[in-house]
């Protein structure tokens, strides 16, 4: 056992009989740092909540207060009329959705075809794939433009889902889950005369939900928070996300003093995912800390 | 099993395939071809691309602008990794701790990884605003003169890397961890026996077996901290001089590109980019030899 376990284990015991026997200095130290570490995470996120519930006067007191008083849903409502929220939420909601929905389906069929079927070419072909992820995404937001511009899909919501479906990395992901897994239901479905399609649907997907659930959170993720390529195919009311919206309203002529708009906008932007994440941490940090590169 | 030879067999290859394989070439492939062929033409979207061979690339590098936003993205990267590569690793140590308390930490040094770049960038924007933000009334009661932060270019990058450590801490953290969970307790047992106290356990134990995923996340830090965009084209303060002179190598292929239309010229500075990134990886694979320990060797 790692001694510094054991130790705070014996601690642990200790401080059940006696509170201030275990005690020692090096633990007061631990969690000093680790309530400093709490606070200075979470205090960025409180103060953008405290802003948001300020009315616009009270923003520009100094020193500022972290906790508003009083407390006003004005920021909210001068956001709403500002920008269709309802609108930029939807359009966030669904490009998220469509994109994940698509991105799944279409990787799990891939990894499977990599994964299970037998044919001539497969290494070569995922080799490509592979390769395909090396690539850094700034190299393909230019062409990747001019290909929506010419497709005529600029400010359409076919220019934020489509060219996220088919990232090589859900399809690597899913193929290595289902590599994992023994053939032996597979055989005795297909002695039973079940053909790919069944064996894929019934078999593989149910089998893989980690992995799936995995892919599902980062691609959510990903598509809800995206921002770079958005902002140069979807910057029209009609089709704007979230991030790109919160962009333009942050660098408009009175950003300066709409802090309280602002920071209204990054609460709704970031809530949503704040709460799945908490409700969901698990799938979070395996997902993101297995996909590693950015973009 | 028919359905693994002849037609049935690629009958179900193209059922499963196709669609990801379309895709993955109209819009990732393609893309790719068409930016590396893009980097020797002049093309601003109005008139037919004109082929101009090497020019691309001696216009960049006589290119202050250029050099400027190298210079920016190495100065960012000289702050940034060393600045999360310890403090990811300190934390990783503590959330490896069995303390009570110690999930609340990693759930909290996480929400800023789930966060959008654009939200974690506007709000520490509002902190690091001179006259209302947080920061400013903190530092002053430390008795440190503050800087305008975000209007000026020294104080603006360190504003920077201050958020994007803010922001990736929770995420290098717990790649750390999984390298730390791997090392068997044998091992502190043993030296534990031998007489070894927690010090000379950590740097004679945790940090030797702990080099593979250093290594790793090295090599995941450099790719990402050389495409970094979002907090570099949100936080500064618009037009100031922190706006004008803090360009980063994306930002600059941006500008080129969307500002200016020179899709030409942009193409050919993200290959540039995407060459850096690609040499600095390989020369790390050849430098690995030197520090990285494999227990299985």
């Amino acid at each position: 056992m790692n001694p510094s376990r054991s130790l705070a284990s014996e601690q642990d015991e200790r401080v059940k009989t006696s509170p201030l026997r275990g005690i020692s200095g090096r633990r007061i130290l631990l969690y000093l740092v680790m309530i400093a570490l709490v606070v200075l995470m979470v205090t960025p996120f409180a103060w953008m909540l405290s802003t948001s519930l300020k009315a616009q006067q009270y923003i520009l007191e100094t020193p500022p207060r972290l906790f508003p008083s009083p407390v006003t849903f004005e920021s909210y409502t001068g956001l709403a009329e500002r920008i269709d929220l309802a609108r930029v939420i939807f359009n966030s909601a669904f490009v998220a959705v469509a994109t994940t929905a698509g991105q799944i389906v279409i990787s799990a069929m891939a990894a499977y075809a990599f994964a299970r079927l037998v044919w001539r070419g497969r290494n070569l072909v995922f080799t490509l794939y592979l390769a395909t992820m090396m690539v850094p995404s700034v190299v393909m937001v230019i062409p990747q433009f001019i290909l929506i511009r010419q497709l005529g899909w600029v400010n359409t919501y076919a220019a934020l889902i489509v060219p996220s479906l088919f990232n090589a990395f859900g399809t690597f992901l899913l193929r290595q889950s289902f590599l994992g897994l023994p053939k032996d239901f597979e055989e005795a479905a297909f002695v039973d005369g079940a053909n790919p399609f069944t064996i894929f649907w019934r078999i593989m997907l149910p089998l893989n939900l980690p992995a799936i659930a995995t892919l599902v959170v980062l691609s959510f993720m990903g598509s809800w928070n995206s921002y770079l390529f958005p902002l140069f195919v979807a910057r029209k009311d009609e089709v704007i996300t979230l991030p790109v919206a919160l962009g333009v309203l942050q660098a408009g002529p009175r950003a300066l003093t709409e802090w309280n708009l602002v920071m209204a906008g990054a609460v709704i932007t970031v809530l949503p995912i704040l709460i799945v994440y908490l409700m969901a941490q698990k799938w979070f940090i395996q997902g993101i800390v297995s996909s590693g590169i950015k973009g | 099993m028919t359905w693994q030879t002849g037609w049935h067999k690629w009958k179900w290859v193209a059922f499963f395939l196709a669609p990801s394989l379309i895709g993955l070439s109209i819009f990732i492939v393609l893309p790719i071809l068409t930016s590396f062929t893009l980097a020797f033409q002049d093309w601003n979207l109005l008139s037919p691309p004109e082929w101009i061979g090497l020019a691309n690339f001696q216009e960049m590098f006589a290119d202050a602008s250029f050099w400027g936003a190298l210079r920016y993205t190495l100065l960012f990267i000289a702050f940034y990794i060393p600045a999360v590569f310890v403090l990811a690793l300190g934390l990783a140590v503590l959330l490896n701790q069995k303390l009570r308390g110690v999930l609340v930490v990693r759930t909290a040094t996480f929400l800023p990884v789930v966060a959008s770049w654009v939200v974690v960038s506007l709000i520490w924007k509002w902190i690091f605003n001179p006259q209302y933000g947080l920061i400013n009334p903190i530092l002053d009661v430390f008795g440190v003169q503050a800087p305008a932060w975000l209007f000026e270019p020294g104080p603006a990058l360190v504003a920077i890397v201050i958020t994007s450590v803010w922001k990736d801490l929770g995420y290098i953290a717990v790649m750390y961890l999984g390298g730390l969970q791997a090392i068997s307790d044998t091992l502190y047992e043993a030296a534990r026996i031998d007489g070894a106290n927690s010090r000379q356990q950590f740097f004679r134990i945790t940090l030797p077996l702990l080099t593979p995923t250093m290594f790793f996340v090295l090599i995941i830090l450099l790719i990402n901290s050389f495409q970094v965009f979002d907090q570099v084209w949100l936080m500064p303060m618009r037009d100031s001089a922190a706006d004008r002179q803090v360009e980063v190598l994306v930002t600059e292929v941006v500008k080129n590109a969307f500002s200016y239309n020179r899709m030409g010229y942009a193409s050919a500075m993200s290959w540039v980019l995407f060459a850096l990134i690609f040499a600095i990886t390989f020369a790390q694979l050849r430098l690995q030899k030197r520090w990285v320990y494999y227990e299985s060797e």
